[in-house]
């Protein structure tokens, strides 16, 4: 057994997230080690999107531990007692944690590059014409060198979300949390953007992948995690749990997304 | 490009034929009765507008005007940020203690609020820094610290706020959540996503609704000349006390205030295109010269049709 399998870099134990009387998640248990691809899916309102967002605390947890290279996110020990810890050491965890939204969320009124040096500037406090310098081989990685100066409005979706992705990336994440990432493309646009992410999971990014995108879960996922009414219902290698899912619910769903 | 095509055409446009030489001879003849009336009235008497109309003590009162106006407003946008930030916080004291602000300077008459400034004197005599109920260690006498200028701008700035406030909340709650989630995300604190993220944006909805409060601001500053103090229309009103040309003079006052708020406008297009970067396809909206010259060159070009 490798010794990273032993200290995954993230792991999630016992995780609920209830919303007033609405329980969203109920007890989600998982590891993902250094390298690894997750690809999550599962129909809507399974909790997929919610539990990415625990992991940044977008969402604050109701219940459960969730620890990052072996340190607890979000929460501390004081005088014995479960704390939240404070906004300023909050940031800094998140800032190791890279997120890609599915609606893009790039900011308007700054330029590509401008989005894309905001935070290693004012949080990292790197030089702008480091920034610069690095945010330009960011852009030359997702095929956008041309495109640094224009504003994110006059880009198409597919730009965008590899703009996204460059930003999340010019912050040095250890882990890249995408939410369906290509749910709000046009379909000819779809594919420059899983193949930025196939290329990522190639030089060892570890990623977790909300997604519908199957046959990216199966070439690129390491691993596939099926959720269903906020539980995990089935989990393993993409050829297990797509090709001979040993539970009724996620054959199910499956049958619907080939149908669909 | 001629036309601005994100500006949505008026059904008035679809009207054809006659009924468009109808409405234009009506605006004509309307138009040219009204410069009739104007030059001929015996009561606006021009020589004694053009007489006043760059006189010192009017020059003056413009000048304290557009002192009160952009004073009174600095302080307003400084309070109305302040109270948006206090109505959107999660601590409930908080959150109605703004209310509380917003409900009070709304509820009650600008005017009374001016004069309450100004009489400030008859309730506190003494102001001073120290603990409450203890011992003082600096004081100053309310009577010389607050000047009619200053009460003025009391008055004015703290009415300004409760309006304001309500003006960038707006533009706050305009920004998508998406926004701040992608901001903080990245690890930028809640400041730093206000500030960088979320504010910039906020502007394109505030902007608009500033300029209106402004423009409100440079007429509403002549309220205070309740308490004497010389702005543009205490001026005017000072003069005609003496020569009774009360017309000429209310008529020299509005030139000005037509001129400030021709100023205002002009300055409020070209902050709204400064925070409207990003917002279109387009670059930029085009500058006022360049807006300009689509119609003229139309006009132009009008004569050229009718005469081939």
């Amino acid at each position: 057994m490798p010794l990273d399998s032993v200290n995954p870099l993230l792991e999630i134990r016992d995780l609920s997230k209830h919303f007033g009387h609405n329980e969203v998640l109920k007890g989600i248990s998982a590891t993902v080690q250094a390298g690894e691809v997750v690809c999550i899916i599962g129909p809507s309102g399974s909790g997929k999107s919610t539990l990415l967002r625990c992991i940044n605390f977008l969402e604050r947890p109701t219940g459960g531990e969730i620890y990052l290279d072996g340190v607890r996110v979000g929460m501390k020990q004081h005088k014995g007692q479960h704390v939240a810890i404070t906004p300023r050491e909050l940031a800094r965890q998140r800032s190791a944690i890279g997120m890609v939204f599915q609606t893009f969320n790039l900011f308007p009124h700054m330029t590509v590059l401008q989005n894309i040096i905001e935070a290693p500037v004012r949080v990292r406090g790197h030089s702008a014409q480091a920034a610069k310098a690095s945010a330009r081989d960011l852009l030359a990685k997702v095929n956008l060198s041309e495109k640094a100066d224009a504003y994110p409005r006059q880009l198409s979706g597919g730009q965008q979300q590899r703009v996204a992705i460059a930003r999340a990336l010019a912050m040095g994440p250890r882990l890249l949390l995408f939410d369906e990432p290509t749910s709000a493309l046009d379909p000819e646009t779809v594919g420059e953007v899983l193949e930025v992410m196939r290329q990522l999971a190639r030089e060892g990014l570890t990623m977790i992948v909300v997604t519908h995108e199957m046959g990216f879960a199966r070439d690129v996922g390491d691993r596939v995690i099926f959720m269903d009414g906020g539980y995990i219902v089935e989990e393993g290698s993409p050829t297990l749990v797509l090709e001979t899912p040993t539970h009724q619910r996620t054959r199910q769903f499956l049958a619907r997304m080939i149908a669909g | 490009m001629t036309e601005r095509d994100d500006v949505p055409h008026s059904w008035l446009d679809q009207v054809q034929g006659p009924g468009r030489w109808v409405a234009r001879i009506i605006i004509a003849v309307l138009a040219a009765m009204l410069v009739h009336l104007l030059l001929t009235s015996k009561t606006i008497q021009w020589p004694v507008v053009w007489q006043y109309f760059s006189s010192k003590l009017i020059i003056e009162g413009a000048e304290r005007t557009v002192e009160l106006t952009v004073l009174a407003m600095a302080i307003g946008i400084t309070i109305g940020i302040t109270l948006a930030l206090m109505r959107l916080s999660r601590s409930l004291l908080i959150r109605e203690a703004a209310g509380l602000y917003i409900w009070f300077f709304r509820g009650t008459p600008l005017l009374v609020q001016v004069v309450f400034w100004f009489n400030l004197s008859s309730f506190i005599q003494v102001i001073g820094i120290g603990i409450p109920f203890g011992p003082t260690f600096v004081s100053a006498n309310v009577n010389n610290l607050v000047t009619p200028f200053v009460a003025a701008l009391l008055g004015l700035g703290l009415n300004e706020g409760a309006y304001m406030s309500e003006v960038v909340r707006a533009g706050i709650l305009s920004v998508d959540t998406g926004q701040a989630e992608a901001s903080l995300a990245l690890g930028m604190s809640e400041s730093l996503t206000m500030r960088r993220v979320v504010f910039p944006q906020a502007m394109r909805v505030i902007i608009p609704p500033t300029g209106n409060q402004a423009i409100g601001m440079l007429k509403s500053s002549s309220l205070v000349s309740v308490t004497a103090l010389p702005e543009l229309l205490y001026s005017a009103q000072s003069i005609y006390a003496r020569t009774f040309q009360t017309i000429p003079l209310l008529i020299v006052a509005s030139l000005w205030y037509l001129i400030l708020t021709t100023v205002l406008t002009i300055g409020q297009y070209y902050i709204e295109r400064y925070f409207g970067r990003g917002s279109s396809k387009q670059r930029l909206p085009p500058t006022l010269i360049e807006g300009l010259q689509a119609p003229l060159r139309r006009l132009m070009s009008f004569g050229d049709r009718h005469a081939t």
